[in-house]
């Protein structure tokens, strides 16, 4: 292992981070603060509660999950394209490096930095409404899972894309639709049984419930399952990013 | 493996898949240690293709390569360590400051940071004042010398500068080749591609030359000088000839200038022998000349020949 590598991209990432730390902190501070306003204040007072828990607090699990998806695709995936738009991926290409050491240097930066975003959404959300996590670990395994898989699946949406169109399409017409239609907003039962039927295709659903889960120990699907499709997220992810490397794909001539 | 031998290339085969020719045809060279080796070719060659290949930034189609006895494909992580690269292009970050790019890339090729290391580089190419410089407010000739920093960062035991003087001023010239010279010294291989001849001829132990991705000639540069070489004098002549006088038909001469030059050119195998009896045959025919000047072929005169027969 070339640790020393794995290293100075990690840093190279959170450096590239730490450049535009304000942007980092206020937009999910500004769009947390929104969703409260809009979903928590002005609807949530004609809620009130959805399976015994305050709305305003039930909306948080599912909008950490939303900031954490679409955060790490859009990290991970301009962390390796910029370096490819620019040409300067040559210094990569040449260096003693497997893929996998490249994988750990750019998933970790962008999981880092979803992990920090995390947190701060968490710590608003504290100050606007009451907040309790009653399974502390799980929330932590739940949410390290699905960052690494999310900033698995921008990495291979950073090495596919050829512009930048292309690196924004599947953010914005997969990831956004699949995580608004998650439940961050409802619960399955709130939905017409034929609704609630098709929402169990989409897996987003089962991130967010497992989340949400260990916040309030309510959940919409079976806990297990929700793990099962958690790991089988990250799985693929890293079956994907395997077979890229395997086969040089869009990373060499 | 010869004991000097520290890159051996053989049948090298490359085809990019867009195109209908190779890039590269059974393409094999073997680099000694310590050497200095011009590969010049016109554009479209396969330089940079060679050599990206050789950095692993390019897979061959076929071929192998060893660097310092290492297959590059097995034992690729010992290969790669003693390489460095400086691109043909200038691709470096905007944001990154020349410090914290240099460090990464000494890192990256899985060394310990050795800061008065890289302090020496810096100062040797100048840059030690916009270190903490992001790297878009250099200049195209600083980031060139970046390039080469950053290259350098990791102690590689061969360099590959690919047309390291493209966009450089002459003073910067004349620096970089002391600096190559130096690093020479201290025992690092170079391996460079140049389109300015006078470059290979200053610097280079050896020439490579490659055209239509094949590789035309290896040689000893002065070996090479000698081998082509022609040795020219030109004779200005204090009244002007109208034709060539039968006696000199034997050489190989020619009228110039309105008859009022004559040049006369020798194959280096029978030089002196033949400028003395062109010499005496002028006295004896009486062709008097005011003045004299004797002229070697350059390599790029040896350059366009060879392409033209290749
Ligand atoms: N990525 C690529 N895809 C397809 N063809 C390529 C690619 N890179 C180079 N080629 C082709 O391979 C051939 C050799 O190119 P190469 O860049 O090696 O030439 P070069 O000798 O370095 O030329 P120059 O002096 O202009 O830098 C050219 O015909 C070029 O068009
Ligand atoms: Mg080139």
């Amino acid at each position: 292992m070339n640790f020393h590598a794995i290293w100075a991209i990690y840093c190279h990432e959170i450096k590239r981070m730490l450049r535009t730390i304000s942007q980092t902190i206020v937009s999910p501070v500004l769009s947390t603060t929104l969703y409260f306003i809009v979903f928590g204040a002005a609807i949530g007072s004609r809620i009130s509660e959805v399976e015994g828990v305050p709305y305003g607090a039930f909306i948080v699990p599912g909008l950490i999950m939303s900031a954490i998806m679409s955060q790490s695709v859009a990290n991970a995936s301009f962390g390796i394209y910029f370096p490819r738009f620019t040409g300067t991926i040559y210094e990569l290409l040449s260096a003693p490096l497997s893929s996998w050491e490249i994988v750990i240097g750019y998933v970790g930066g962008a999981a880092t930095k979803s992990l920090i975003i995390a947190s701060i959404i968490l710590l608003t959300a504290f100050c606007f409404v009451e907040l309790h996590i009653l399974h502390p670990w799980w929330m932590l395994a739940f949410l390290l899972l699905s960052t690494i898989a999310f900033s698995l699946l921008g990495f291979i949406i950073g090495l596919w894309a050829d512009n930048f169109e292309k690196l924004q399409v599947i953010p914005l017409l997969v990831i956004t639709p699949l995580a608004f239609l998650g439940g961050s907003f409802y619960s399955l039962p709130m939905l017409s049984p034929l609704w609630q039927k098709i929402s169990l295709f989409n897996p987003v659903v089962y991130l967010i419930s497992g989340f949400r889960w260990s916040f309030y120990g309510q959940a919409d699907v079976d806990l297990q399952l929700s793990l099962l499709v958690t790991c089988l997220f990250l799985l693929i992810g890293m079956g994907l990013v395997w077979w890229i490397f395997r086969t040089g794909y869009k990373l060499k001539n | 493996m010869s004991a000097t031998e520290i890159l051996s290339i053989t049948s090298l085969h490359k085809h990019y898949g867009n195109s209908p020719q190779p890039a590269l045809e059974n393409v094999s060279l073997s680099i000694k240690a310590g050497e200095i080796f011009a590969l010049l070719g016109p554009n479209g060659a396969g330089k940079t293709t060679l050599i990206n290949i050789v950095t692993g930034i390019v897979t061959p189609t076929s071929g192998s390569i060893a660097v310092g006895g290492f297959d590059s494909v097995r034992d690729f992580r010992k290969t790669r360590q003693m390489i460095g690269l400086v691109p043909q292009e200038l691709l470096v970050e905007a944001f990154e400051t020349v410090w914290d790019t240099v460090r990464f890339s000494r890192r990256l090729f899985g060394k310990a940071p050795q800061d008065t290391y890289l302090e020496q580089i810096l100062h040797d190419l100048s840059l030690w004042d916009k270190r903490h410089q992001p790297i878009r407010y250099l200049s195209g000739g600083m980031k060139r010398r970046l390039l080469i920093a950053k290259a350098l960062a990791h102690e590689p035991r061969v360099l590959f500068l690919d047309e390291p003087s493209a966009g450089v001023d002459v003073e910067l010239r004349r620096s970089m080749w002391d600096l190559v010279k130096r690093l020479r010294g201290e025992g690092v291989t170079i391996i460079l591609t140049t389109h300015y001849l006078e470059e290979a001829e200053e610097m280079a132990d050896r020439i490579g030359i490659i055209n239509h991705g094949k590789l035309v000639m290896v040689e000893d540069k002065d070996s090479l000088m000698q081998r082509l070489g022609k040795k020219q004098v030109i004779f200005t002549l204090s009244s002007p000839l109208s034709v060539l006088p039968p006696a000199l038909r034997d050489f190989t001469v020619e009228l110039n200038s309105q008859g009022r030059q004559l040049i006369f050119s020798s194959d280096p195998s029978s030089t002196t022998k033949g400028i003395s009896r062109f010499l005496q045959t002028l006295q004896a025919a009486q062709i008097n000349f005011d003045d004299f000047e004797s002229k070697n072929s350059s390599l790029e005169e040896i350059f366009i020949q060879l392409l033209r027969s290749s």
